[in-house]
Formats: C-alpha cells, structure tokens, sequence
C-alpha cells in the first residue's frame, strides 16, 4: 500500500511524469486485454478475413481515443485554438507542440496492441490462412478439389478440432508457416517504431531546439494559467457564497424583528463570540423561517456593500441587480442593523 | 518496504543512478521478453535462417535504439553537440565522454538478449539446422539430398510427425545447442574480461582528463535540470501575477462602469479582499466572458502590487 503510494507521489509531483504514467498505464492496459481477450477465429472462408484484421486494427483506434480522452489537456489545446484573439497573440506553434506530445503518448498503447498482437500470430494466422501457398507447403499428389472447397479447407486451419485437411496440408505446417510471417512482421513493426521514435527524439535538437524551448515554456504557462485560474475562482465562489448568505441571515433577523415590533436587542457588550455568531436568530420559530426562506426564495446573486445594508432578505429574485446604492424597502430602513 | 523507499530514493538521487537503474530495467524487460516470447520456428528450409539469425539480431537493435530513447542524457549530449558557440566554449572531450557513457549503458540490454538467446540454444538450431552434414548423423545419411533438406529443416520442430521420436533430430538438435552455449558463455567470457580490463587500466591512462571531463558532463546535466524547475517556477508566478493583474483590471472596470459610491476606510472585512471588488452575478459572468473572448496579454510589467 505504502509503495503504491509512494510511486503514485512520484507520479503526481510533475505533470509530464504524471501523463508518462497514464501512458505506461495504458499500455499494461493493453496488453492485459489482449491476453484477457478470448480470439474465437470464425473459419469460414470470407470471415477470416474481417475477424483478423478488425482484431488487428479496431482496438488500436479505439486506444488512441481513450489516450486522448483520458489527457486533461486535450481541453486546455481546444480552448486555447478556439479562443479570440482579443489582447493576446495565438502561437500556432505552441498548439502544434501541445497536439503532438498529446498524440505521442496516445500512440503508445495502440503501437503495444498492434505488436502483441503479431507478435502472438493468432490474428493474422486466422486472416490470411486461406492465402497459404499449398503448392509449397502441401502435399501436391492430392486429388484436385475446386477452388472454393480448397478455401472451405484452409479456412479452417486455425480450428485445429474441426480441421480435415491433413492430407492436403499439414496443419501444423501451415501454422508454424503464417506464425513465422506474423512474428516477422511484429519484429519489423517494433523496429520501425522503435527508429522513427529514436529520429523524432534525436533529430529535434539539431534543428529546432529554441523554438522547441519556447513552445514547451507557453505551452506549461497556459496549463499552469488555467489552474490558477480555476483556484482563484473558486477562492472567490467561496467567499461570495459565504458573505452571501452571512447577508441573508442579517436580513432575515432584521426583517422578523421588524414584523413584530420589538425593539432591537441590543447584544450586551461582553457576548462574545458565539453571540455574534448567532447572526440575531435566536429561537426556533425564527430559524425554521429563515430555513423555509432559503428553500422558497433564496438570496439573489448580488451582495450589499457592508455599510449601506437595508435588509433585504425578502427581495424577490426578479430583482435586476444593477444599481447597489438603491434603497429596496422603505419599511425596513428604520431597522438598520448598524 | 522501508528498503523499497531508499532503493527507490538511491536511485533518484542522481542522474547517473537513475540512468544505471534505466538500465538494469531494460535488461531485466529484455530476459522477461525473451521467456515471454512464443519462438516458433517455421522448420521450412528457406525460412529457417532468416526467422531464426532475425529473432537473435533484430530484437538487439531495438532495445539499443530503446536505450538510447529512454536515456535522458543523449538528448543533453545532443543539445551540447549542436548548440552555437556563444560565449561558452565547446570541449570535445565531454561530448565524447558522455556519448561512451550513453552507449555503454544501451549496449546492456541487447547484449543481454543475445546471451540469453545463445544459452537458451533455440535460434540457433532453427538457423543453422539447414547446414549441418548429414554424413555426420546415422538417420540423415542414406537419404537424398532435397529430402534430407526437408528433414534437416524440421530438426527445431520436436512435435512435427515425421520427427517425434528420432534420434537423429535428438542428435542433431543437442549438437547445435552444445556449439550454441559454448559460444553464448564465451561471449559472455569475453565480454566480462574486457569490462574488467577497461575498468582497472582507466586510471592508468588520462585519470584527470576523465575527472574534468565527469564533472562537466555531470554540471551540463543538473543546470539543464535546474533550468527547467525555474521555468517552471517562472511560469508560476508570471501567470499568478497575470491571474491578478486582470481580476485587479475588471474591478477597475466595474468601478467606473457602476455607480456605487466608494468604500475605502469601511474597513472591508476579510472576505471582501478575496472578492475583489466583484459581488454579483452578472459581473461574474462578465468576468468569466472577458477571460474567455480576451485573456490579458502577457505583460505583467504594469501590474500594480497586490
């Protein structure tokens, strides 16, 4: 538990450490669903083909998606190239920077499928079985069969229980055959990979390293900006909700102790805190009239400058909240809490 | 656990660490990847050779290519190799320095694939199974030559029919492994003298040249490191300032847009410092609206101080 939360720290203290770790998530990921993943291959002649290859091919796409759903940042690229300009200069290259680390790392985990994939041999041994070159591989002295039921036949090379070609080709010849293409494939697959991955990496800082430095500082600048935006947002939600409704309570209790008549009770000088804290709703049927209020007719989004509060805990929400200094109710103003 | 935390902190302490430790990983994913691999050779005579010398060779060159990658000092070589002069003069000696370093250690993992390979035996039966001289074994002599081809082929393959239980296949195939962990231990051999004699004579030749030329390496490396946390500290502050100048500016706005009479000396209480002059609805909007359709330019040098 202790070590789990410790490489989750490690992941967490930087951002690029933190999508690096989603990246290598991601492509365990894949590998786990592959192996997880029961291949039923159809052996029927024209389905071979579309089961192998939609194996091959669909998951992968469907890991880019996901890698890019599960960047945060993949929001963060879309405002910044739909906002206006307004008083500050886009950076088409900034953009360009941030849309390709993003699509690096989603390329990861369909590249882990597409090799575990051919490297296993079962997909393309199920799509490309009926291509076999029995002439080669097969036992040539076999009486002549028609062409479609010789695809009926090797159609069926990957059930090994229901195959009943075995004088026309070995079954295991066959596999061994399209295993060997298959792995050889995956090998070359990684290797190309691997070589354009190391050129991408290597070639960078011999022709564009300061625009390259640059585009990496704005584009960490616009992520940092945001958060802290939000942050502060949220700071100011918090605030205004809190001077908010300590203004509805004032006005609720300046109200109610308008309605009766009483006097104000002045609070004795040494109260204390949790006095004030009462905000004047003193007993139970002021209370469940300030609860019901807040439920029938809450505040409206608009707060009182301190000095000049007349009570309006009542104000309807069709209020236009425009002019501040306006006094509401004149019945009220006698009450002024100050 | 606590052993887990200082191997792990060990090895974060310093580049050179978290490069050897790099390294070790790339070795270790390279034996799991080899048990972990189906080896399947084809047992057809032309494809034999091929499948079996490139399952040896080309998983070396990417895990070569995988450790130069993963390696975050090549990138500090490059960017030393291709900077301009400026003011700071260029020694040949670090770069080449560095560039031994970085190949020594993505030379670990490939050399540890093809030992493992050579030990194990398979590859090289599956390649050279096709060569061997039939005179040499009692079940392949008196057989014609494109059939014992065929047989020879089907040597690495225990489970083929023609093959389950001959004791030439056995011969044969326990021949090949012999030739195959004798070359893989010395290989190994070789390998472990030269890394000894390399290590034990270095000090013998240019000792402080290689002092000099470990301690700039080692300084390129932690200034590029600490280049990138003050920018990241820049960029922190800068958009922090920004945040404010233009929570500051809207207040401005607001004040002379509204007619509210002013109310320094109040003595505003705390929440009102947070609010920032900002207190309904439609000027939140507003300020949300302003931030979308024109975020302020990045130019804090007329931001007041908060």
């Amino acid at each position: 538990m202790d070590k789990f939360r410790m490489i989750f720290q490690f992941f967490q203290s930087n951002q690029e450490s933190f999508m690096n770790g989603i990246c290598g998530i991601m492509a365990l990921a894949s590998t786990q669903m592959y192996s997880a993943f029961d291949f039923n291959c159809p052996c029927l002649p024209h389905y071979n083909l579309a089961y192998g290859l939609g194996i091959l091919l669909v998951p992968p796409f469907i890991l880019f998606l996901l890698g890019f759903v599960l960047n945060n940042n993949i929001s963060m690229l879309a405002e910044e190239w739909r906002r206006p300009q307004g008083q500050r200069g886009k950076d088409p290259a900034v953009l360009r920077y941030m849309f390709c680390s993003m699509a690096q790392r989603a390329m990861i985990a369909p590249v882990v499928w597409v090799s575990v994939t051919l490297l296993d041999g079962k997909c393309i041994t199920c799509a490309f079985c009926t291509l076999v070159p029995v002439e080669t591989l097969g036992n040539a002295s076999h009486p002549r069969l028609s062409q479609g039921e010789v695809q009926r036949v090797l159609a069926r090379i990957p059930c090994k229980e229901i195959y009943n070609g075995q004088q026309l080709i070995a079954n295991e010849v066959a596999v061994r055959y399209l295993r060997c293409i298959s792995q050889a494939l995956g090998w070359c697959f990684v290797l190309l990979m691997t070589t354009l991955a190391f050129l991408v990496r290597s070639l960078r800082p011999c022709f564009s390293q300061a625009a390259f430095l640059k585009s990496r500082y704005w584009s960490h600048y616009i992520d940092i900006e945001r958060k802290l935006f939000d942050e502060t947002c949220a700071e100011h939600a918090r605030s205004f909700a809190k001077v908010c409704i300590q203004q509805f309570f004032e006005g609720m209790s300046t109200d109610l102790v308008a309605a009766r008549c009483h006097l104000p009770r002045k609070a004795p000088a040494d109260a204390g805190e949790a006095a004030e804290k009462l905000l004047g709703i003193t007993d139970w049927g002021t209370m469940n009239m300030a609860l019901k209020s807040w439920h029938r007719c809450k505040p409206p989004l608009h707060l009182h400058p301190p000095a000049l509060s007349t009570g309006n805990g009542w104000a309807g929400e069709g209020q236009p909240p425009t002019h501040p200094s306006e006094p509401r109710r004149e019945t009220a103003a006698y009450y002024s809490w100050v | 656990m606590d052993r887990f935390r200082m191997i792990f902190q060990y090895f974060q302490s310093s580049s050179e660490s978290v490069m050897n430790g790099i390294c070790g990983l790339l070795a270790l994913a390279s034996v799991k990847m080899y048990t972990s691999f189906d080896f399947s050779c084809p047992c057809l005579p032309q494809y034999n050779m091929a499948y079996g010398l490139g399952i040896m060779l080309v998983p070396p060159i990417i895990l070569f290519l995988c450790g130069l990658i993963l390696n975050r000092q090549s990138l500090v070589m490059l960017e030393e190799w291709r900077r301009p002069q400026g003011r700071r003069k260029k020694d040949q000696a670090v770069i080449r320095y560095m560039c031994s370093s970085i190949m020594q250690r993505a030379m670990v993992a490939p050399v540890v694939w093809i030992i493992v390979t050579l030990l194990d035996g398979k590859c090289l039966i599956c390649a050279f199974s096709g060569s061997m001289d039939p005179e040499k074994f009692v079940g392949f002599a008196n057989v014609s030559t494109v059939q014992v081809q065929q047989l020879l082929a089907k040597v690495p393959c225990k489970d083929d029919e023609l093959m389950r239980n001959s004791a030439s296949r056995k011969a044969v195939s326990r021949y090949l492994r012999c030739w195959s962990q004798a070359l893989g231990w010395s290989i190994l051999l070789i390998l472990i003298i030269a890394a000894f004699l390399a290590r034990w004579l270095r000090p013998c030749f240019n000792q402080a040249t290689l002092l000099q030329a470990h301690h700039w390496s080692n300084y390129i490396d932690i200034e590029q490191k600490i280049f990138e946390e003050t920018c990241c500290e820049h960029s922190r502050l800068f958009a922090h300032k920004c945040i404010l100048h233009f929570f500051e500016s809207m207040r401005q706005e607001i004040k002379l847009h509204s007619f509210s009479l002013p109310k320094e000396g109040e003595g505003a209480e705390g929440e009102e410092d947070l609010l920032r002059g900002i207190t309904d609805q439609d000027q939140v909007n507003k300020l949300l609206k302003m931030w979308y359709y024109e975020k302020p330019p990045l130019d804090v040098s007329q931001a007041t101080p908060m």
